[in-house]
Protein backbone atom coordinates (compact mmCIF):
# COMPACT_ATOMS: atom_id res chain seq x y z
CA UNK A 1 0.00 0.00 0.00
CA UNK A 2 1.47 3.14 -0.44
CA UNK A 3 2.54 5.24 2.58
CA UNK A 4 0.23 8.22 1.95
CA UNK A 5 -2.82 6.28 1.86
CA UNK A 6 -2.10 4.31 4.60
CA UNK A 7 -1.18 6.74 6.74
CA UNK A 8 -4.22 8.49 6.11
CA UNK A 9 -6.58 5.20 6.31
CA UNK A 10 -4.67 5.19 9.60
CA UNK A 11 -5.83 8.28 11.07
CA UNK A 12 -9.19 7.93 10.02
CA UNK A 13 -9.39 4.45 11.74
CA UNK A 14 -8.11 6.38 14.93
CA UNK A 15 -10.58 9.26 14.66
CA UNK A 16 -13.46 7.33 14.39
CA UNK A 17 -12.48 5.65 17.79
CA UNK A 18 -11.67 8.95 19.46
CA UNK A 19 -14.98 9.99 17.81
CA UNK A 20 -16.80 7.04 19.26
CA UNK A 21 -15.08 7.51 22.99
CA UNK A 22 -16.77 11.60 22.58
CA UNK A 23 -20.09 9.98 21.21
CA UNK A 24 -20.24 8.21 24.79
CA UNK A 25 -20.34 10.96 26.94
CA UNK A 26 -22.32 13.10 24.59
CA UNK A 27 -24.59 10.15 24.36
CA UNK A 28 -24.48 9.73 28.54
CA UNK A 29 -25.13 13.07 29.07
CA UNK A 30 -27.77 14.06 26.45
CA UNK A 31 -29.98 10.45 27.14
CA UNK A 32 -30.34 12.00 30.53
CA UNK A 33 -31.08 15.08 29.30
CA UNK A 34 -33.90 13.58 26.81
CA UNK A 35 -35.48 11.06 29.66
CA UNK A 36 -35.83 13.75 31.74
CA UNK A 37 -37.72 16.10 29.20
CA UNK A 38 -39.65 13.56 27.72
CA UNK A 39 -41.29 11.79 31.23
CA UNK A 40 -41.11 14.88 32.91
CA UNK A 41 -41.28 17.53 30.28
CA UNK A 42 -39.09 19.34 31.74
CA UNK A 43 -35.54 21.27 29.52
CA UNK A 44 -33.45 20.74 32.42
CA UNK A 45 -30.90 23.26 31.70
CA UNK A 46 -29.14 22.67 35.33
CA UNK A 47 -28.24 19.31 33.48
CA UNK A 48 -24.86 20.51 32.40
CA UNK A 49 -24.09 22.25 35.84
CA UNK A 50 -24.82 18.62 37.22
CA UNK A 51 -22.42 16.95 34.56
CA UNK A 52 -19.45 19.40 36.33
CA UNK A 53 -20.83 18.87 39.75
CA UNK A 54 -20.02 15.15 38.75
CA UNK A 55 -16.42 15.61 37.18
CA UNK A 56 -15.50 17.87 39.98
CA UNK A 57 -17.00 15.49 42.47
CA UNK A 58 -14.92 12.44 40.38
CA UNK A 59 -11.38 14.55 41.01
CA UNK A 60 -12.06 15.02 44.73
CA UNK A 61 -12.93 11.20 45.11
CA UNK A 62 -10.06 9.54 43.00
CA UNK A 63 -7.50 11.79 44.94
CA UNK A 64 -9.33 10.87 48.48
CA UNK A 65 -8.74 7.39 47.26
CA UNK A 66 -5.04 8.06 46.74
CA UNK A 67 -5.40 8.59 42.65
CA UNK A 68 -4.96 5.31 41.46
CA UNK A 69 -7.42 2.89 39.00
CA UNK A 70 -9.34 1.56 42.30
CA UNK A 71 -10.23 5.33 43.15
CA UNK A 72 -11.03 6.16 39.15
CA UNK A 73 -13.61 3.25 39.39
CA UNK A 74 -14.86 4.17 42.14
CA UNK A 75 -15.72 7.60 41.52
CA UNK A 76 -17.04 6.43 38.47
CA UNK A 77 -20.00 5.42 40.75
CA UNK A 78 -19.82 7.42 43.74
CA UNK A 79 -19.48 10.73 41.49
CA UNK A 80 -22.59 10.16 39.77
CA UNK A 81 -24.98 8.45 43.03
CA UNK A 82 -23.76 12.15 44.94
CA UNK A 83 -25.22 14.05 41.85
CA UNK A 84 -28.54 11.90 41.33
CA UNK A 85 -28.75 12.44 45.53
CA UNK A 86 -28.30 16.10 45.09
CA UNK A 87 -31.01 16.22 42.12
CA UNK A 88 -33.41 14.15 43.95
CA UNK A 89 -33.15 16.69 46.87
CA UNK A 90 -33.66 19.51 44.30
CA UNK A 91 -36.85 17.39 42.95
CA UNK A 92 -38.64 16.59 46.14
CA UNK A 93 -37.98 20.19 48.08
CA UNK A 94 -38.26 22.56 44.82
CA UNK A 95 -39.16 20.73 41.45
CA UNK A 96 -41.81 18.80 42.36
CA UNK A 97 -43.91 21.67 43.43
CA UNK A 98 -43.82 23.15 40.57
CA UNK A 99 -45.17 20.55 37.92
CA UNK A 100 -48.60 21.88 37.76
CA UNK A 101 -47.15 25.41 36.67
CA UNK A 102 -45.90 26.44 32.66
CA UNK A 103 -42.93 25.32 30.67
CA UNK A 104 -41.36 28.71 31.04
CA UNK A 105 -41.53 28.90 34.67
CA UNK A 106 -39.75 25.08 34.62
CA UNK A 107 -37.94 26.28 32.10
CA UNK A 108 -36.56 29.47 34.56
CA UNK A 109 -36.37 27.30 37.43
CA UNK A 110 -33.83 24.82 36.02
CA UNK A 111 -31.89 28.12 35.30
CA UNK A 112 -32.30 29.36 38.61
CA UNK A 113 -31.10 25.15 39.84
CA UNK A 114 -27.83 25.53 37.20
CA UNK A 115 -26.95 29.12 38.83
CA UNK A 116 -27.34 27.20 42.13
CA UNK A 117 -24.93 24.24 41.48
CA UNK A 118 -22.45 26.50 39.36
CA UNK A 119 -21.88 28.61 42.51
CA UNK A 120 -21.62 25.94 45.00
CA UNK A 121 -19.17 24.41 43.02
CA UNK A 122 -17.03 27.77 43.50
CA UNK A 123 -17.37 27.35 46.95
CA UNK A 124 -16.61 23.95 47.13
CA UNK A 125 -13.84 24.03 44.66
CA UNK A 126 -12.84 27.73 43.89
CA UNK A 127 -12.71 29.05 40.86
CA UNK A 128 -9.63 27.64 39.52
CA UNK A 129 -9.39 24.16 37.51
CA UNK A 130 -8.21 20.97 38.09
CA UNK A 131 -6.67 18.10 36.52
CA UNK A 132 -6.85 14.55 36.96
CA UNK A 133 -4.25 11.91 35.53
CA UNK A 134 -5.86 8.75 33.89
CA UNK A 135 -5.17 5.71 35.76
CA UNK A 136 -1.92 4.28 34.36
CA UNK A 137 -4.04 0.90 32.95
CA UNK A 138 -5.91 3.74 30.44
CA UNK A 139 -2.66 5.77 29.57
CA UNK A 140 -1.47 5.49 25.84
CA UNK A 141 -2.50 3.07 23.45
CA UNK A 142 -3.01 -0.56 22.23
CA UNK A 143 -1.40 -1.51 19.13
CA UNK A 144 -3.39 -3.52 16.59
CA UNK A 145 -2.16 -4.54 13.52
CA UNK A 146 -0.08 -1.33 13.21
CA UNK A 147 -2.54 0.91 14.52
CA UNK A 148 -2.65 3.06 17.88
CA UNK A 149 -6.00 3.16 19.48
CA UNK A 150 -6.14 5.11 22.60
CA UNK A 151 -6.82 3.04 25.70
CA UNK A 152 -8.62 4.94 27.19
CA UNK A 153 -11.20 5.67 24.12
CA UNK A 154 -11.15 2.11 23.88
CA UNK A 155 -12.92 1.69 27.84
CA UNK A 156 -15.09 4.43 26.74
CA UNK A 157 -16.36 1.97 23.91
CA UNK A 158 -17.23 -0.35 26.09
CA UNK A 159 -19.08 1.88 28.75
CA UNK A 160 -21.30 3.50 26.08
CA UNK A 161 -23.00 0.01 24.83
CA UNK A 162 -23.21 -1.03 28.50
CA UNK A 163 -24.84 2.38 29.18
CA UNK A 164 -27.10 1.49 26.04
CA UNK A 165 -28.64 -2.20 27.14
CA UNK A 166 -29.30 -0.34 30.40
CA UNK A 167 -31.15 1.89 29.73
CA UNK A 168 -32.89 0.11 26.99
CA UNK A 169 -33.79 -2.57 29.51
CA UNK A 170 -34.93 0.21 32.14
CA UNK A 171 -37.29 1.26 29.64
CA UNK A 172 -38.65 -1.60 28.18
CA UNK A 173 -38.51 -4.10 30.87
CA UNK A 174 -39.15 -2.82 34.02
CA UNK A 175 -42.26 -1.40 35.73
CA UNK A 176 -40.59 2.23 36.18
CA UNK A 177 -39.59 2.15 32.44
CA UNK A 178 -43.10 1.65 31.55
CA UNK A 179 -44.78 3.95 33.71
CA UNK A 180 -42.55 6.32 32.60
CA UNK A 181 -43.86 5.57 29.05
CA UNK A 182 -47.35 5.78 30.08
CA UNK A 183 -46.86 9.29 31.91
CA UNK A 184 -44.93 11.12 29.03
CA UNK A 185 -48.10 10.88 27.35
CA UNK A 186 -50.95 10.79 29.55
CA UNK A 187 -49.63 12.07 33.04
CA UNK A 188 -52.90 12.67 34.65
CA UNK A 189 -54.33 9.35 33.23
CA UNK A 190 -51.55 6.88 35.01
CA UNK A 191 -52.30 8.92 38.53
CA UNK A 192 -55.90 7.75 37.67
CA UNK A 193 -54.96 4.19 37.89
CA UNK A 194 -53.18 4.75 41.32
CA UNK A 195 -50.08 5.02 40.59
CA UNK A 196 -47.94 7.83 42.77
CA UNK A 197 -46.74 9.73 39.29
CA UNK A 198 -44.66 12.34 41.87
CA UNK A 199 -42.18 9.54 42.88
CA UNK A 200 -42.20 7.85 39.10
CA UNK A 201 -41.24 11.22 38.40
CA UNK A 202 -38.64 11.48 41.52
CA UNK A 203 -36.63 8.16 40.35
CA UNK A 204 -36.61 9.52 36.35
CA UNK A 205 -35.37 12.72 37.71
CA UNK A 206 -32.20 11.16 39.58
CA UNK A 207 -31.59 8.72 36.89
CA UNK A 208 -31.63 11.68 34.17
CA UNK A 209 -29.07 13.12 36.62
CA UNK A 210 -27.21 9.80 37.51
CA UNK A 211 -26.20 10.04 33.61
CA UNK A 212 -25.15 13.87 33.81
CA UNK A 213 -22.77 12.82 36.99
CA UNK A 214 -21.63 9.67 35.06
CA UNK A 215 -20.56 11.97 31.64
CA UNK A 216 -19.07 14.46 34.29
CA UNK A 217 -16.71 11.61 35.52
CA UNK A 218 -16.12 9.63 32.69
CA UNK A 219 -14.42 13.35 31.75
CA UNK A 220 -12.85 14.24 34.26
CA UNK A 221 -9.80 12.41 33.62
CA UNK A 222 -9.34 13.67 29.54
CA UNK A 223 -9.70 17.34 29.98
CA UNK A 224 -9.57 20.19 32.69
CA UNK A 225 -11.83 20.46 35.02
CA UNK A 226 -13.16 24.24 35.16
CA UNK A 227 -16.20 26.36 36.05
CA UNK A 228 -17.55 26.61 32.69
CA UNK A 229 -17.34 23.25 31.21
CA UNK A 230 -20.79 22.82 31.88
CA UNK A 231 -22.06 25.54 29.41
CA UNK A 232 -20.45 23.68 26.10
CA UNK A 233 -21.81 20.28 27.02
CA UNK A 234 -25.15 21.41 28.04
CA UNK A 235 -25.71 23.12 24.66
CA UNK A 236 -23.75 20.35 22.80
CA UNK A 237 -26.70 17.93 24.92
CA UNK A 238 -29.53 19.81 23.84
CA UNK A 239 -28.50 20.09 19.92
CA UNK A 240 -28.06 16.26 20.64
CA UNK A 241 -31.74 15.52 21.62
CA UNK A 242 -33.45 18.13 19.41
CA UNK A 243 -31.34 16.58 16.69
CA UNK A 244 -32.44 13.27 17.71
CA UNK A 245 -35.77 13.80 18.77
CA UNK A 246 -36.63 15.28 22.14
CA UNK A 247 -37.53 12.73 24.77
CA UNK A 248 -36.08 9.46 22.61
CA UNK A 249 -32.83 7.99 23.80
CA UNK A 250 -32.81 6.44 20.84
CA UNK A 251 -32.67 9.81 18.64
CA UNK A 252 -30.34 11.00 21.50
CA UNK A 253 -27.63 7.86 20.73
CA UNK A 254 -27.76 8.10 16.93
CA UNK A 255 -27.45 12.33 17.42
CA UNK A 256 -24.93 11.62 19.39
CA UNK A 257 -23.03 9.10 17.33
CA UNK A 258 -23.43 12.26 14.39
CA UNK A 259 -21.85 14.46 16.87
CA UNK A 260 -19.22 13.21 17.79
CA UNK A 261 -17.75 11.40 14.51
CA UNK A 262 -18.18 14.78 12.92
CA UNK A 263 -16.54 16.38 15.39
CA UNK A 264 -13.58 14.23 15.25
CA UNK A 265 -13.11 13.59 11.40
CA UNK A 266 -13.81 17.36 10.83
CA UNK A 267 -10.45 17.59 12.38
CA UNK A 268 -9.12 15.34 9.48
CA UNK A 269 -10.38 17.21 7.05
CA UNK A 270 -10.21 21.17 7.95
CA UNK A 271 -7.97 21.34 11.46
CA UNK A 272 -8.15 24.90 11.80
CA UNK A 273 -12.31 24.68 11.45
CA UNK A 274 -13.03 21.57 12.83
CA UNK A 275 -15.06 22.77 15.30
CA UNK A 276 -17.61 24.08 12.91
CA UNK A 277 -18.02 20.36 11.70
CA UNK A 278 -20.89 18.81 14.08
CA UNK A 279 -22.99 22.18 14.69
CA UNK A 280 -23.25 21.85 10.69
CA UNK A 281 -24.62 18.61 10.86
CA UNK A 282 -26.98 19.62 13.06
CA UNK A 283 -28.22 21.99 10.84
CA UNK A 284 -28.50 19.41 7.93
CA UNK A 285 -30.20 17.34 10.23
CA UNK A 286 -32.67 19.77 11.32
CA UNK A 287 -33.07 20.64 7.15
CA UNK A 288 -34.42 17.81 6.20
CA UNK A 289 -35.94 16.17 9.56
CA UNK A 290 -37.18 19.39 11.60
CA UNK A 291 -38.77 17.35 13.84
CA UNK A 292 -35.70 15.18 14.70
CA UNK A 293 -34.67 11.85 13.66
CA UNK A 294 -36.42 9.73 15.49
CA UNK A 295 -40.14 9.95 16.76
CA UNK A 296 -40.16 12.86 19.07
CA UNK A 297 -42.74 12.42 22.97
CA UNK A 298 -43.40 15.99 22.48
CA UNK B 1 -71.31 4.06 48.49
CA UNK B 2 -70.87 7.47 46.68
CA UNK B 3 -72.36 10.75 47.79
CA UNK B 4 -71.72 14.24 45.84
CA UNK B 5 -73.01 16.74 47.91
CA UNK B 6 -73.36 20.54 46.42
CA UNK B 7 -70.02 20.82 44.70
CA UNK B 8 -68.61 23.68 42.86
CA UNK B 9 -66.24 22.98 40.06
CA UNK B 10 -64.03 25.54 38.20
CA UNK B 11 -62.21 25.56 34.94
CA UNK B 12 -59.69 28.34 35.62
CA UNK B 13 -62.25 31.07 35.51
CA UNK B 14 -64.85 29.36 34.28
CA UNK B 15 -67.44 28.06 36.79
CA UNK B 16 -68.98 24.67 35.13
CA UNK B 17 -70.92 22.85 37.95
CA UNK B 18 -73.02 24.51 40.29
CA UNK B 19 -73.94 22.98 43.60
CA UNK B 20 -74.35 19.34 41.59
CA UNK B 21 -74.88 16.63 44.61
CA UNK B 22 -76.29 12.81 43.60
CA UNK B 23 -75.64 9.59 45.28
CA UNK B 24 -74.78 6.38 44.21
CA UNK B 25 -75.60 3.13 46.42
CA UNK B 26 -73.73 -0.37 46.35
CA UNK B 27 -74.69 -2.15 43.74
CA UNK B 28 -76.40 0.30 41.67
CA UNK B 29 -76.13 1.40 38.06
CA UNK B 30 -76.93 4.79 37.91
CA UNK B 31 -77.09 7.24 34.84
CA UNK B 32 -75.97 10.47 34.76
CA UNK B 33 -77.83 12.06 30.88
CA UNK B 34 -77.07 15.47 29.87
CA UNK B 35 -76.74 16.97 26.04
CA UNK B 36 -73.34 18.12 24.77
CA UNK B 37 -71.54 20.55 27.20
CA UNK B 38 -74.08 20.08 30.62
CA UNK B 39 -71.16 18.80 32.81
CA UNK B 40 -70.98 14.93 32.65
CA UNK B 41 -67.21 14.90 31.94
CA UNK B 42 -66.63 17.69 34.67
CA UNK B 43 -68.72 15.45 37.58
CA UNK B 44 -66.56 12.25 36.73
CA UNK B 45 -63.29 14.20 37.08
CA UNK B 46 -64.98 16.11 39.96
CA UNK B 47 -65.08 12.73 41.67
CA UNK B 48 -62.04 11.63 40.59
CA UNK B 49 -60.15 14.31 42.23
CA UNK B 50 -59.05 15.38 38.40
CA UNK B 51 -60.76 18.44 38.75
CA UNK B 52 -60.83 18.98 42.73
CA UNK B 53 -64.64 21.20 43.16
CA UNK B 54 -63.74 24.44 45.12
CA UNK B 55 -66.98 23.68 47.06
CA UNK B 56 -69.05 20.62 48.31
CA UNK B 57 -68.20 17.41 49.41
CA UNK B 58 -67.39 14.26 48.13
CA UNK B 59 -67.76 10.48 50.59
CA UNK B 60 -66.70 7.09 49.49
CA UNK B 61 -67.59 4.31 51.42
CA UNK B 62 -68.16 7.52 54.49
CA UNK B 63 -64.56 8.80 53.84
CA UNK B 64 -64.48 11.84 52.57
CA UNK B 65 -62.42 12.21 48.93
CA UNK B 66 -62.41 15.88 48.34
CA UNK B 67 -58.93 17.06 47.86
CA UNK B 68 -57.50 14.26 48.10
CA UNK B 69 -55.13 13.00 45.02
CA UNK B 70 -56.15 10.72 41.93
CA UNK B 71 -53.79 7.90 42.56
CA UNK B 72 -54.90 7.69 46.17
CA UNK B 73 -58.52 7.79 44.97
CA UNK B 74 -57.92 5.29 42.78
CA UNK B 75 -57.11 3.11 45.31
CA UNK B 76 -59.98 3.32 47.59
CA UNK B 77 -61.46 1.77 44.83
CA UNK B 78 -62.78 3.93 42.38
CA UNK B 79 -61.69 2.91 38.56
CA UNK B 80 -62.19 5.88 36.11
CA UNK B 81 -62.77 5.20 32.33
CA UNK B 82 -62.15 8.62 30.64
CA UNK B 83 -64.24 9.62 27.82
CA UNK B 84 -61.41 10.43 25.47
CA UNK B 85 -60.49 6.93 25.41
CA UNK B 86 -56.80 7.42 26.49
CA UNK B 87 -55.24 4.97 26.64
CA UNK B 88 -51.04 4.53 27.21
CA UNK B 89 -50.46 4.13 23.56
CA UNK B 90 -46.48 3.60 23.97
CA UNK B 91 -47.26 0.38 25.65
CA UNK B 92 -48.74 -2.84 24.76
CA UNK B 93 -52.00 -3.98 25.99
CA UNK B 94 -50.68 -6.47 28.25
CA UNK B 95 -48.02 -3.53 29.92
CA UNK B 96 -51.15 -1.09 29.91
CA UNK B 97 -52.93 -3.86 32.05
CA UNK B 98 -49.53 -4.26 34.04
CA UNK B 99 -49.13 -1.20 34.90
CA UNK B 100 -52.59 -0.19 36.40
CA UNK B 101 -52.80 -4.06 38.15
CA UNK B 102 -52.77 -3.51 41.42
CA UNK B 103 -52.83 -6.09 44.31
CA UNK B 104 -54.55 -4.56 47.69
CA UNK B 105 -54.20 -6.01 51.29
CA UNK B 106 -57.18 -8.10 51.25
CA UNK B 107 -59.39 -9.22 49.26
CA UNK B 108 -58.27 -8.96 45.48
CA UNK B 109 -61.18 -9.69 42.64
CA UNK B 110 -60.07 -7.68 39.65
CA UNK B 111 -56.66 -8.28 38.50
CA UNK B 112 -55.43 -8.43 34.68
CA UNK B 113 -56.61 -12.26 34.36
CA UNK B 114 -59.99 -11.52 35.41
CA UNK B 115 -60.00 -8.25 32.97
CA UNK B 116 -58.85 -10.58 30.12
CA UNK B 117 -61.49 -13.26 31.13
CA UNK B 118 -63.99 -10.30 30.38
CA UNK B 119 -63.19 -9.37 27.31
CA UNK B 120 -61.10 -12.43 25.43
CA UNK B 121 -60.97 -10.27 22.44
CA UNK B 122 -58.30 -8.23 24.35
CA UNK B 123 -56.20 -11.29 25.83
CA UNK B 124 -55.64 -13.06 21.84
CA UNK B 125 -53.68 -9.27 20.88
CA UNK B 126 -52.37 -9.06 24.67
CA UNK B 127 -48.62 -8.46 22.52
CA UNK B 128 -50.36 -5.43 20.26
CA UNK B 129 -49.56 -1.78 20.65
CA UNK B 130 -52.21 0.03 22.28
CA UNK B 131 -51.59 3.08 19.66
CA UNK B 132 -52.69 0.73 17.21
CA UNK B 133 -56.54 -0.32 18.08
CA UNK B 134 -59.54 0.51 16.97
CA UNK B 135 -62.50 2.65 18.85
CA UNK B 136 -64.22 -0.65 19.76
CA UNK B 137 -60.59 -2.27 21.27
CA UNK B 138 -59.43 0.80 22.98
CA UNK B 139 -62.58 1.06 25.02
CA UNK B 140 -62.27 -2.25 26.11
CA UNK B 141 -59.07 -1.48 26.77
CA UNK B 142 -59.69 1.29 28.89
CA UNK B 143 -62.63 -0.56 30.78
CA UNK B 144 -60.36 -3.57 31.30
CA UNK B 145 -57.51 -1.25 32.92
CA UNK B 146 -59.65 0.61 35.39
CA UNK B 147 -60.84 -3.46 36.25
CA UNK B 148 -57.19 -3.71 36.50
CA UNK B 149 -56.64 -1.45 39.39
CA UNK B 150 -59.55 -3.55 41.10
CA UNK B 151 -62.02 -1.32 41.98
CA UNK B 152 -65.94 -1.61 43.80
CA UNK B 153 -66.80 1.52 41.70
CA UNK B 154 -66.52 2.41 38.19
CA UNK B 155 -66.83 5.59 36.52
CA UNK B 156 -67.99 5.30 32.94
CA UNK B 157 -67.62 8.44 30.70
CA UNK B 158 -69.43 7.74 27.73
CA UNK B 159 -68.21 4.64 26.67
CA UNK B 160 -70.56 4.21 23.71
CA UNK B 161 -70.20 7.25 22.19
CA UNK B 162 -69.18 7.06 18.35
CA UNK B 163 -68.90 3.18 18.18
CA UNK B 164 -70.46 0.65 15.81
CA UNK B 165 -73.87 -0.59 16.86
CA UNK B 166 -72.12 -4.03 17.25
CA UNK B 167 -69.90 -2.75 19.67
CA UNK B 168 -72.30 -0.66 21.52
CA UNK B 169 -74.40 -4.08 22.04
CA UNK B 170 -71.24 -5.75 22.91
CA UNK B 171 -70.26 -2.89 25.78
CA UNK B 172 -73.86 -2.95 27.26
CA UNK B 173 -73.84 -6.41 27.85
CA UNK B 174 -70.35 -6.62 29.26
CA UNK B 175 -71.22 -3.58 31.60
CA UNK B 176 -74.66 -5.28 32.61
CA UNK B 177 -72.17 -8.34 33.52
CA UNK B 178 -70.02 -6.21 35.90
CA UNK B 179 -72.93 -5.73 37.89
CA UNK B 180 -73.47 -9.29 38.54
CA UNK B 181 -70.19 -9.09 39.83
CA UNK B 182 -70.82 -6.55 42.55
CA UNK B 183 -69.76 -3.42 40.68
CA UNK B 184 -71.24 0.10 41.46
CA UNK B 185 -71.32 1.76 38.64
CA UNK B 186 -72.27 5.47 37.78
CA UNK B 187 -72.43 5.56 33.69
CA UNK B 188 -72.13 9.19 32.11
CA UNK B 189 -74.46 8.78 28.78
CA UNK B 190 -75.91 10.86 25.77
CA UNK B 191 -77.31 7.65 24.45
CA UNK B 192 -80.87 7.50 25.91
CA UNK B 193 -81.42 3.92 24.61
CA UNK B 194 -78.16 2.52 26.31
CA UNK B 195 -78.28 4.66 29.58
CA UNK B 196 -82.15 3.25 30.46
CA UNK B 197 -81.27 -0.10 29.38
CA UNK B 198 -78.80 -0.67 31.90
CA UNK B 199 -79.30 1.86 34.78
CA UNK B 200 -81.57 1.48 38.00
CA UNK B 201 -81.72 5.42 38.53
CA UNK B 202 -80.71 8.64 36.54
CA UNK B 203 -79.61 12.03 36.95
CA UNK B 204 -80.26 14.79 34.29
CA UNK B 205 -77.43 17.10 34.20
CA UNK B 206 -78.08 20.62 32.06
CA UNK B 207 -76.02 23.94 32.34
CA UNK B 208 -73.65 22.29 35.31
CA UNK B 209 -76.55 21.68 37.76
CA UNK B 210 -78.61 18.34 38.38
CA UNK B 211 -82.34 19.27 37.09
CA UNK B 212 -84.07 15.62 37.75
CA UNK B 213 -83.47 12.68 38.99
CA UNK B 214 -85.65 9.60 39.45
CA UNK B 215 -85.98 6.03 38.56
CA UNK B 216 -85.60 4.84 35.07
CA UNK B 217 -89.05 4.18 34.61
CA UNK B 218 -90.48 7.32 35.61
CA UNK B 219 -87.71 8.97 32.86
CA UNK B 220 -89.18 7.23 30.14
CA UNK B 221 -92.42 7.81 30.98
CA UNK B 222 -91.85 11.65 31.26
CA UNK B 223 -91.83 12.79 27.87
CA UNK B 224 -91.72 16.09 29.33
CA UNK B 225 -88.19 15.65 31.11
CA UNK B 226 -86.44 14.14 28.17
CA UNK B 227 -87.72 17.19 25.58
CA UNK B 228 -86.52 19.41 27.86
CA UNK B 229 -83.43 18.44 28.54
CA UNK B 230 -82.31 15.31 26.64
CA UNK B 231 -82.86 16.17 22.90
CA UNK B 232 -80.50 18.20 20.67
N1 LIG C 1 -60.49 22.13 30.08
C1 LIG C 1 -61.54 22.98 30.04
N2 LIG C 1 -61.36 24.29 30.18
C2 LIG C 1 -62.39 25.17 30.16
N3 LIG C 1 -63.68 24.79 30.00
C3 LIG C 1 -63.93 23.48 29.87
C4 LIG C 1 -62.88 22.50 29.87
N4 LIG C 1 -63.43 21.28 29.71
C5 LIG C 1 -64.76 21.49 29.60
N5 LIG C 1 -65.07 22.80 29.69
C6 LIG C 1 -66.41 23.38 29.65
O1 LIG C 1 -67.16 22.81 30.68
C7 LIG C 1 -68.50 22.57 30.27
C8 LIG C 1 -68.89 21.15 30.61
O2 LIG C 1 -68.07 20.26 29.86
P1 LIG C 1 -68.10 18.70 30.03
O3 LIG C 1 -66.94 18.17 29.29
O4 LIG C 1 -68.22 18.38 31.46
O5 LIG C 1 -69.44 18.32 29.29
P2 LIG C 1 -70.01 16.89 28.92
O6 LIG C 1 -71.36 16.84 29.50
O7 LIG C 1 -69.07 15.82 29.31
O8 LIG C 1 -70.14 17.00 27.35
P3 LIG C 1 -69.91 15.86 26.23
O9 LIG C 1 -71.17 15.12 26.13
O10 LIG C 1 -69.65 16.65 25.00
O11 LIG C 1 -68.76 15.04 26.65
C9 LIG C 1 -68.55 22.89 28.79
O12 LIG C 1 -69.20 24.13 28.65
C10 LIG C 1 -67.12 23.00 28.37
O13 LIG C 1 -66.97 24.00 27.40
MG1 LIG D 1 -67.93 14.41 28.24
Amino acid sequence: MHPAIHLTLVSLIQQVLVGLGKTTTLFIVSSGLTLVLGVLRIPNISHGALYMVGAFLAYSITRMLGGGAAGFFASLLLAPLAVAFLSLLAERFLLSRLYERDHLMLLLFTFALALIFDDLVKIVWGSGYRSLPLPAMFQGSFSFLGLALPRYSLFLLCVGPLVAIGLWFLINRTKIGKISRAAAVHREMVGAVGINVGWVFAAVFMIGCFLAGLGGALVAPTQSISQGMDASIIIEAFLIVIMGGLGNVWGALLGSLIFGLTDSLGVLILPQFSIVFPYAAVIVVLLLRPSGLLKSAW
Amino acid sequence: MLKVDGIDTYYGLGHILHSVSLTVKRGEIVCLLGRNGAGKTTTMRSIMGLTPPRRGSILFKGEPILGVKPFRISRKGIGFVPDSREVFADLSIEENLEISERRFEGRVFWDREKAYELFPALKKICSRKAGCLSGGERQMLTIARALATNPDFLLLDEPTEGLAPLVVAMLVEKIAELRSFGLTVLLAEQNQKVALGLSDRAYIIDNGAIRWHGAVGELRENEAVRKKYLLV
